[in-house]
């Protein structure tokens, strides 16, 4: 008894569960563990586990971002537009990588250098940069001109198509730079003490600058793969996107206090909501449902959560 | 009469101290009784045993003769034990009747009988002498009107035993001479009152019997406070003679390494120039708020400068930056370890590491085995006591925390200038000297170090030189062999306290 307790409120908790849900759901749900479904799952959770990459740093250095669904939404919808444009899918690209990393150098300045608070400057700019989006397409879907766009989507490498390539990888790099770098280090410092990381010599204001940065970028790269797969800029894509990234990077144990996170954490919490919503697809139970649902998960892995702090601190 | 309240051998450690160890005394019914100390004696520990707000280690309480094993305040209210702090407990929102009440409102089925509130309330003031209306809100009373109410509570919870501690700390002399009166009344109802104070003139005034701590331990205990002077208690709590633990060695001081001119911010607006010397331990010395850790927070670039210069061996240091101070060769260690200091929730490796990592990081890439390896150098060299170099930095005692943040800086190649503030507040003594050798040792090697202390037997015993802060200048420049505790405090005194100025 007391082993299973050790084994679920460890470090790797979190795994052991997920692990376990998912062989349960494999063996009790039909047609779950097929290629097409795995591949299905993994494409439906694409945008939300790579935005959940950077939000991992936000959420590390004590810091929030709201704006990072806006951001997807109109960094696909300037890729479109400016490929439209130019005739060039590359300047397309460069455009949306652009605009997506000025948006996060915006919240970067405007929080760190200004000491504005992190909710209230990215639910500003959230506002703003959705009704650039609706502007800039008069509220409606643009088209893309150029099909070789949508292979950015559907082309495959060893039949796993390429957004789940560009998210695995992006997995791997930031799980590096948080385990394994100095950025990674000064991010966790941060977050666990602003003020002593700052007399110790860590460059506090341009290290939060940085992260709100690489979070603009990510989340071009997200809108782009995203506009590529349903076909268009959609001014109004990716609504309520930071609050499933959030959840995801809660659930893989992120603390919202700073100092703590890890990239296995966040991989299972974007899987386990993809899982969730996946099965309640192949169950055909209805959308609304999915809501409370994902809800529940939530609240469920944030009281694990707190279970496992306690026992670890009445260990220390 | 018989002893009413007993403490049989007390015993309490924190992690690193030992603040009380088997502390034994009584009190019979209807005395005040004094409780005196330095600073870390254990009077505070003692009391929060008494409030019930933590266990002791060993020994028990004793009430009427009753063994205590309350477990809470709560519990400790019920034994009618109330223990008032020199921050006090009421809601400033709510009236004096109702935080009279709190917590046990007079009513039915959750509807509060105002009448009775109020009336219970100015009854029970009237009775005790206490001039306050129970409908005014705590907020708009005085820190003393406060301190009455708080009383007034503990008597209507018919406490047996009622602590003070410090209550006279921030009353003006009329408002404790009504305390005075208040605390003899109480006397005269058999309540046990346990007063916790540094005024001398006070214990005589109001105390019947007398308890001493030093170190933890019962210096002495003075059942007839009739039978003792004042030289004789002053000694009781100095006991030992305490300068071997400071161990100052003289050294050579070297050329000029840290140069400051004019100096200013704006939480230190007249500016400021000093010199330290390779090898030279230089103390600054002045009460709180005389400006000496806004001076140092300045010279080390965390806050921002007005105006002036700060050189490391004749190179200007960038203004307002700490990493550049660092790369300067200047480095810091903060007053306040836990907010400015340690990073939590991280392992001691990564608190050692956090800045002088770059320096075998290429490309910002982390060579784990050089870390452990950096870490488990420091942990070894400063003796730092620790099951290994991954446990969180917040397990540590104050002492070890220290020996990391220093760890921190001595890993960074070639500092020459080190600032430490407060060496060793909230640190055991067995550490303490521990700490002092680490620092005479970088001084010999020609590091020049700034100590800021507001413990004058520390300054005195472990720098070359003091200079005396007052009132954000400095006051005084005396070498070693001029040291004089009278000269010294005198420098440090306002002419006119602020509080005599606004007063007038």
């Amino acid at each position: 008894m007391s082993s299973l307790k050790k084994l679920l409120l460890g470090e790797q908790g979190l795994v052991v569960i997920f692990a376990l849900a998912f062989v349960i759901v494999s063996l009790t749900v039909p047609n779950f563990l097929t290629e097409r479904n795995m591949l299905g799952l993994l494409q439906s959770v694409v945008t939300i586990g790579i935005v959940a990459c950077t939000m991992m740093f936000c959420l590390a250095s004590r810091d929030f971002d709201l704006s990072v669904g806006s951001t997807v939404a109109f960094s696909g919808m300037v890729a479109v537009m400016a490929s439209n444009a130019t005739g060039s899918i590359i300047l397309g690209l460069l455009a949306a990588l652009v605009c997506g990393g000025v948006v996060g150098l915006v919240n970067g300045v405007v929080i760190a250098r200004f000491r504005i608070n992190a909710l209230i400057t990215t639910l500003a700019t959230m506002q703003i940069v959705r009704g650039l989006a609706l502007i800039a397409s008069d509220g409606r879907a643009v088209g893309i001109n150029d099909p070789a766009f949508y292979q950015l989507a559907l082309s495959k490498f060893f039949g796993v198509p390429t957004p789940i390539w560009i998210m695995a990888a992006l997995f791997v790099v930031f799980g590096f730079v948080l385990n394994r770098t100095v950025f990674g280090k000064n991010t966790l410092a941060i977050g666990g003490n602003p003020e002593a990381s700052r007399l110790a010599g860590v460059n506090v204001i341009t290290m939060r600058i940085w992260i709100f940065a690489l979070q603009g970028l990510v989340c071009a790269i997200a809108g782009v793969l995203l506009a590529s797969r349903i076909t268009s800029g959609q001014p109004n894509a990716a609504t309520g996107l930071e609050l499933s990234v959030i959840s995801a990077c809660v659930l893989g144990g992120v603390s919202l206090a700073g100092g703590r996170a890890a990239m296995t954490g966040v991989i299972v919490g974007v899987l386990i909501m993809g899982i969730a919503e996946n099965v309640m697809n192949l169950l055909n139970i209805q959308a609304f449902y999915q809501y409370v649902v994902r809800g529940l998960i939530l609240l469920i892995a944030v009281l694990l959560d707190n279970l496992r702090s306690t026992a670890v601190g009445r260990r220390g | 009469m018989t002893d009413f309240l007993q403490f049989n051998g007390i015993s309490k450690g924190y992690p690193g101290v030992q603040a009380l160890s088997d502390v034994s005394f009584s009190v019979r019914k209807g005395a005040v009784h004094g409780l005196m100390g330095e600073n870390g004696a254990g009077k505070s520990t003692l009391i929060r045993l008494l409030s019930g707000d933590q266990p002791a280690d060993a020994g028990e309480i004793r009430i009427d003769g009753q063994p205590q094993h309350y477990s809470s305040v709560r519990d400790a209210f019920q034994a009618g034990v109330i223990v008032i702090h020199q921050e006090l407990q009421l809601v400033p929102e709510l009236t004096v009747a109702e935080n009279l009440w709190l917590g046990r409102f007079p009513g039915k089925g959750g509807v509060i009988n105002s009448r009775t509130l109020i009336e219970t309330v100015r009854q029970k003031l009237a009775e005790i002498g206490i001039d306050v209306d129970p409908s005014t809100k705590v907020g708009q009373l005085s820190i003393g009107e406060r301190q009455m109410v708080e009383i007034a509570k503990a008597v209507m919870l018919d406490a047996r035993v009622i602590a003070l501690d410090d209550p006279t700390s921030s009353l003006s002399s009329r408002e404790s001479e009504i305390l005075f009166a208040l605390i003899a009344k109480l006397k005269a109802k058999g309540t046990i009152i346990l007063y916790v104070s540094h005024r001398l003139d006070e214990i005589f005034r109001l105390c019947d019997s007398l308890t001493v701590l030093r170190d933890g331990k019962l210096a002495a205990h003075h059942p007839d406070i009739g039978e003792v002077t004042r030289d004789q208690i002053i000694s009781e709590m100095v006991g030992r003679e305490i300068s071997n633990i400071w161990g100052y060695k003289p050294r050579e001081a070297g050329a000029v390494r840290l140069k400051v001119r004019d100096l200013s911010g704006s939480k230190l607006p007249v500016p400021i120039s000093f010199d330290v010397r390779a090898g030279e331990i230089l103390g600054f010395f002045g009460l709180i708020g005389a400006g000496r850790s806004e001076m140092t927070r300045l010279v080390y670039g965390a806050d921002n400068r007005r105006s002036g210069s700060v050189e490391v061996d004749g190179v200007k240091v960038a203004p307002d930056s700490p990493p550049q101070s660092i790369r300067s060769g200047m480095v810091l260690c903060p007053e306040d370890r836990k907010h400015d200091g340690i990073v939590q929730g991280r392992s001691i490796e990564e608190n050692i590491a956090i800045s002088s990592r770059r320096h075998f990081s290429p490309f910002g890439i982390l060579s784990p085995r050089k870390e452990a390896d950096l870490a488990d150098t420091f942990i070894a060299r400063l003796k730092v006591r620790t099951p290994s170099r991954k446990q969180d930095i917040i397990n540590l005692s104050g002492g070890n925390q220290q020996k990391v943040i220093l760890g921190r800086w001595l890993s960074e190649q070639g500092v020459k200038v080190l600032i430490i503030d407060e060496p060793t507040r909230g640190i055991d003594v067995g550490a303490k000297s521990e700490i002092y050798e680490i620092l005479y040792d970088l001084a010999a090697g020609g590091m020049a170090i700034v100590v800021i202390s507001s413990e004058l037997p520390e300054v005195m015993g472990i720098t070359d030189r003091i200079m005396v802060m007052c009132q954000g200048r400095v006051a005084a420049d005396i070498p070693r062999t001029e040291f004089d505790e009278r000269r010294i405090l005198a420098a440090a005194l306002p002419d006119t306290s602020p509080v005599a100025a606004a007063q007038s």
